[in-house]
């Protein structure tokens, strides 16, 4: 796949959680790590809304953070645009810096409180040395019209905005050094319900407009559906389904993902009984061996607690179950 | 005109106006500055200028003329007959002075290791936090006086007067810069982890950058108000020091100089020499004190 603008491949990340050191002497403990993220691999193609669920902890917004750079990867590579995220440094970064931007959860925190809005969609103009002088301020202008603010807000300071008002400007940050690509990590969950879909409308608008790729992360299924082309299903930091966006929801092919589709709440009320999500997500530290989905999977077999399954190709993508090798085969 | 207006409406202004406490701490605090400041235009003498100084002065109680001279001394004179008024004057100058210096020198150096260790973590915070602890089972006073007798030792004698204001300062300044560090890097870290720092990092935003100008501005409140605190308490060091006779050099008395003299006095009857110097010392320390109160509470919506 040559369209293929981000490209992450066995992307691994673990966290030291050991005790300090003098405690860990004392009381004979071993180093502890904890596993946020497992051989994830993926790839993301120009101009799609590729979009990463699964339930808290799984490792969504480490991901993330790793693909912008805050984060530095214990394994696995990250490619963007066929540049190495890993080891670039200097000037060559700096320029895919500008082409990558990231729009945060809580829009109370994303915005310096001290700072005039202007000056915080400036922010990424100034320090890539985009535009000088009066052509800022015009740039900030047109970029507050395209969000649906008016240019005299550049003047006033966060506290004076709502939630979907805040998340407007922190996308109005996030284009304005013109990027290619955006992560965007939960940037509806801290909105009521009636902006969510005016702030998910705009990023859809702005998509078409500019040929924006995004990274959608999200716990909300029925978000993801209205944004995403195509899904990836994480669970304890593992990649256990990846799938068309549409066909997710009718065809889901991982036992897990089935799971999560059933817990949905039924707002047509068919009458369909909800299951709810069995079981809680293990201990990151201690994953259980084989596949780390057994404990909860309904159609686990021995040689789930074993081997951990790797993806094969499924009719919507690919997902990584041995009960599906078992049907294809 | 319209800042001003914002300003008066603000939430600060309208707890000033509420508060009879921080109105009145203000304008006691202010007549003592402006006093302090304007000494050489207000004080009716000089108490420095030996010249003008006359012996048979000495010891005029306060509003009666001196039997010998006849001359009336507000406050009285003191051992060599220096108006006491005057040389409270004076003395405040430089009790301020002192105190804004080393203030000043401890924010710098707290605020500046504190955004250090909040901001890098990991041992720099570690080592520099331990140094605080260790500072900190120490009396303060006792730090300014190390430090201040170490100074001394490595500074040439022909030196130490011109020097010694400076010395005071920096001892003071040495033994006061934990609490802004520790505020300034609690605060870093609180900070540090919310999302418009992690924005200004994703675009590659130099890390000096980042704590100057996004972090900086937002541990600045919690600063102001151990700073308003913390002068009070730099002026009391001074006067402490300056008491025990180690601090300013008697040629330029400062208040705590001047309760040291009178101190001298007071049980051979002349109570004014050390009545006068004592009460415009804790009026300066009380308002300022107060004033930091206030403005602790004022900044702490959770107290509102």
């Amino acid at each position: 796949m040559s369209d293929a603008l981000l490209k992450i491949a066995h992307l691994t990340r673990y966290f030291d959680v050991s005790k300090p050191w003098l405690n860990r002497v004392l009381e004979r403990e071993e180093k502890q790590f904890l596993t946020a993220v497992a051989d994830v691999s993926f790839e993301i193609r120009r101009g799609e809304t590729f979009a990463l669920v699964g339930e808290s902890g799984s490792g969504k917004s480490t991901i993330a953070k790793m693909v912008v750079g805050l984060l530095g990867a214990s394994e696995g590579l990250i490619e963007f645009d066929g540049h190495r995220m890993t080891g670039t440094a200097g000037a060559e970064m700096r320029d895919l810096r500008r082409r990558f931007q990231m729009i945060f959860q809580d829009p109370f925190a994303s915005l310096n409180p001290r700072w005039r809005v202007g000056d915080i969609i400036a922010e990424p103009i100034h320090t890539f040395g985009l535009l000088k002088g009066a052509d800022v301020t015009k740039r900030v202008g047109e970029l507050l019209d395209t969000v649906g603010l008016s240019s005299k807000d550049a003047e006033k300071f966060p506290h004076e905005f709502s939630g979907g008002q805040r998340q407007r400007i922190a996308i109005a940050r996030a284009l304005s050094s013109k990027p290619e690509f955006i992560v965007c990590d939960e940037p509806t969950s801290a909105l009521d319900v009636s902006v969510q879909a005016q702030i998910l409308n705009l990023m859809k608008d702005l998509q078409d407009e500019m040929g924006l790729t995004y990274l959608f992360i999200s716990h909300d299924l029925s978000v993801v559906r209205h944004m995403a082309n195509r899904i990836g299903v994480l669970y304890l930091g593992r990649l256990v389904e990846v799938a068309d966006g549409k066909r997710l929801f009718t065809d889901p092919q991982h036992p897990y993902t089935r799971m999560l589709l059933d817990a949905v709440p039924d707002l047509a009320l068919s009458g369909r009984r909800r299951k709810p999500v069995e079981g809680e997500i293990p201990n990151p530290i201690n994953p259980p061996p084989g596949c780390a989905f057994h404990p909860r999977c309904p159609l686990a077999m021995p040689r789930c607690k074993v081997d951990a399954p790797v993806p094969v190709q499924t009719a919507t993508g690919h997902a990584a179950c041995f009960a599906l090798e078992k049907q294809t085969a | 005109m319209n800042r001003l207006a914002r300003m008066w409406d603000s939430d600060i202004a309208w707890s000033f106006r509420h508060s009879p406490v921080a109105i009145v701490a203000t304008v006691v605090a202010l007549i003592i500055i402006m006093g302090a400041v304007l000494a050489p235009w207000i004080a009716p003498f000089n108490p420095f200028d030996s010249a003008s100084l006359n012996l048979m002065d000495g010891f005029t109680p306060p509003g009666v003329p001196n039997q010998f001279t006849g001359n009336t001394y507000l406050m009285g004179t003191d051992n060599q007959g220096r108006d006491i008024f005057s040389t409270i004057l004076y003395g405040a100058r430089i009790s301020l002075f002192v105190g804004f210096a080393a203030v000043v020198f401890s924010m710098v150096l707290g605020i500046g290791l504190g955004l250090l260790a909040g901001w890098r973590g990991g041992w720099v915070d570690s080592l520099l936090m331990r140094i605080a602890d260790v500072q900190l089972s120490f009396p303060s006073i006792l730090i300014a006086l190390l430090i201040f007798g170490l100074a001394r030792g490595f500074i040439p004698p022909t030196m130490r007067e011109e020097v010694a204001i400076w010395v005071l300062i920096v001892s003071i300044g040495l033994s006061d810069w934990v609490q802004y560090a520790r505020v300034v890097r609690g605060a870093a870290m609180v900070e540090k982890s919310k999302e418009y720092v992690q924005a200004a990092r994703v675009i590659g935003m130099h890390p000096t950058r980042i704590v100057l100008r996004h972090i900086l501005p937002n541990v600045m409140g919690p600063v102001l108000v151990i700073a308003t605190i913390g002068l009070a308490l730099a002026i009391i060091a001074e006067a402490t020091l300056s008491f025990l006779g180690v601090g300013v050099p008697p040629t330029q008395p400062s208040l705590g100089t001047l309760i040291r003299i009178g101190q001298q006095y007071l049980f051979s009857g002349e109570w004014w020499i050390i009545l006068f110097p004592s009460i415009a010392l804790l009026l300066l320390a009380l308002s300022v004190n107060l004033l930091g109160d206030w403005l602790r509470d004022a900044l702490n919506p959770r107290l509102r």
